[in-house]
């Protein structure tokens, strides 16, 4: 517990400069009775990449399911704290929630493609927020297919099914789906969980590359991905935030006894 | 431990023959079972066939007499032996019409509350209900509809319904008096009640194998539950509420018992959906007694023939426009 401490002490190690675009506050998130998350700290800082690693049942993904309120959906789950969005607390029951989830999209473990065309996947989500005469939609659908890489594979076959695609492609639609509706944070749910090494390292470039746009924030349980695809690295266990700090500093000099013997593979 | 090794090694030598002997035995006994599995899978086929012949054999004298024109006539005379199928094929066709309109709306309504808004304490006792609205005999729709509903809407719907489209083009013809009570609204409705249930638990099951996260990704691009539905999981189980839906208006096309308490049985054909009519299965099943063998009974197995045909008919267009539907979105 000390060492939590210690974190909180220097919430920003090495860059005091970097506006945080999200700031969590002493979040504490329950499943009906059960504490999955006991007061975090942290800020999520602009156009960076944070990674949240930790074992199974750590409470990392629940963490990311707050940040676009998406436990909402679910009777008996609810969270306390503050999360604040450019200031904006996210959890004001008032807030309205649509809207919110258009600035913070999320991409899951599993592709997600709705049943319909390709084009419709991605014109679905502007729909939802805009209304553009057609020219100005298949340039949004054009723009939104290259930024995920995936232009070139499918611009013969918009009309077709998204279900149509292969895993990755898939993968990268929903990237493309989340990006269209143009978010300021992006929730990536252990992206690449279910892709091949190839699919895979296409997503983690494509991460790189929209890092320089968006706030991402990327749950994994792959190590290595999180120190190839992350600025910041926090690392969880049991609901409560062990350590916290840029990603090289938390790959080779961790301070904390768990977090090395996490990184190592000693448990976990 | 060694001990047991050893005792366990004589047995399985001893045992040698016995499992050769028990492996013949048990691949006897699977071949048994695949012979008997498929008897009663050709039984089905066998007796799908019997009747189907035996409808056509009963029916070919009607059939041969009035030729096509029993399908198109609308004259139903016994006493003069004309027999023309053409009212009751309306009457089953309108009523059924009837009892979709207002059962597909509802049902996917109470389906989509069900599985998406309705608070979890309370999904329980409204699907039990439902599932109990589905195991009402038939028998007692038609005398609740007889003696409860039919002189409600004689006194209150019908005469309503007149007066409202009175000067209204086509639709006063659609309504015109006078409110007997009975008639095909009723029967519809009645129609519609029943089928409610099916169309309701088969969408109910259908609407919770959306995978939970596909959902939740349709709300993660900020959709509202309204688009959720509408865009996510309605295209995404069509296939199976095309399917559901089509059973209902199948029992809706066959029910029997209900209709013929309500709708009057009249071979007339009238625009007005509150004249009283008859369906194919009601004719059946109010004239076979007094049928004097010959015509009169070949032109019932007739009719029988045709609901047949017209449930097959239904079925193989709902198959074709699912696989329009599906050639479409590649799905």
């Amino acid at each position: 517990m000390n060492s939590v401490a210690n974190t909180l002490a220097d919430p920003t190690p090495g860059g005091d400069a970097l506006p945080a675009k999200l700031r969590i506050k002493n979040l504490k998130f329950f499943y009906g009775a059960t504490l999955a998350l006991k007061g975090i700290d942290l800020n999520l800082y602009d156009k960076h990449v944070t990674a949240f690693i930790g074992p199974s049942g750590c409470g990392k993904s629940t963490l990311l399911r707050v940040l676009n309120r998406m436990y909402d959906l679910y009777p008996n789950q609810r969270a306390e704290g503050q999360v604040l969005l450019d200031g904006d607390n996210l959890l004001d029951p008032r807030l309205d929630i649509n809207l919110l989830r258009a600035r913070v999209g999320m991409v899951f473990q599993k592709p997600t493609p709705f049943p319909m065309t390709i084009y419709e996947n991605i014109a679905f989500g502007i729909r939802l927020y805009e209304k553009l005469p057609k020219s100005e939609m298949d340039g949004r659908v054009e723009t939104a297919l290259k930024g995920a890489a995936l232009w070139n594979e499918v611009k013969d076959k918009l009309h077709t099914s998204g279900l149509g695609l292969s895993g990755g492609q898939q993968q990268r639609l929903c990237i493309a789906r989340t990006v269209a509706i143009k978010p300021e944070v992006i929730l990536f749910d252990e992206p690449c969980s279910a892709l091949d090494p190839i699919s895979t390292a296409k997503v983690e470039e494509l991460i790189d590359e929209l890092s320089a746009t968006y706030t991402i924030a990327i749950v994994t349980h792959n190590m290595q991905q999180a120190a190839r695809v992350s600025d910041y690295t926090a690392f969880m266990y049991l609901g409560e935030l062990i350590e916290f700090g840029p990603t090289n500093a938390i790959f080779t000099s961790p301070k904390n006894q768990r977090t090395q013997e996490y990184i190592t593979g000693r448990f976990g | 431990m060694t001990d047991m090794t050893v005792e366990a090694d004589v047995s399985s030598s001893e045992a040698a023959p016995d499992r050769a002997s028990a492996l013949r035995f048990l691949k006897m006994s699977d071949r048994a079972f695949h012979w008997m599995t498929f008897l009663a899978a050709v039984f089905v086929l066998a007796l799908l066939g019997a009747i189907i012949v035996s409808l056509i054999v009963g029916a070919s004298p009607a059939l041969s007499t009035f030729g096509f024109g029993f399908v198109v006539n609308e004259r139903w005379s016994p006493s003069r032996e004309i027999f023309g199928a053409l009212a009751p094929i309306y009457g089953t066709i309108v009523t059924s019409i009837i009892a979709m309109l207002i059962a597909v709306p509802v049902g996917l309504g109470i389906a989509i509350f069900l599985t998406e808004l309705c608070p979890m304490a309370l999904r329980r006792p409204f699907g039990v209900a439902i599932e109990l609205l589905a195991g009402v005999p038939s028998i007692i729709y038609g005398i609740w509809g007889f003696f409860v509903l039919a002189p409600l809407l004689k006194e209150t719907l019908q005469p309503a319904l007149i007066d409202i489209f009175e000067h209204v083009p086509l639709l006063n013809a659609l309504f015109a008096g006078p409110a007997y009570g009975i008639g095909m609204l009723t029967a519809g409705l009645i129609l519609a009640i029943m089928i409610l249930p099916f169309i309701t638990a088969v969408s109910r099951d259908v609407f919770q194998t959306v995978p939970p996260v596909l959902k939740e990704a349709a709300f993660g691009v900020g959709c509202t539950t309204w688009e959720v539905v509408g865009n996510i999981v309605i295209p995404f189980t069509r296939v199976g509420l095309v399917g559901g839906v089509m059973l209902a208006l199948g029992r809706a096309l066959g029910e029997t018992m209900a209709v013929t308490f309500v709708i009057g049985n009249s071979h007339n054909i009238s625009a007005s959906i509150l004249a009283p009519a008859t369906t194919i299965s009601a004719s059946i099943a109010n004239e076979f007694q007094e049928a004097s063998a010959g015509l009169y009974t070949s032109s019932l197995v007739a009719l029988g023939l045709l609901l047949f045909v017209i449930t097959f008919l239904v079925l193989s267009a709902a198959r074709l426009m699912l696989m329009r539907i599906e050639r479409k979105t590649g799905g």
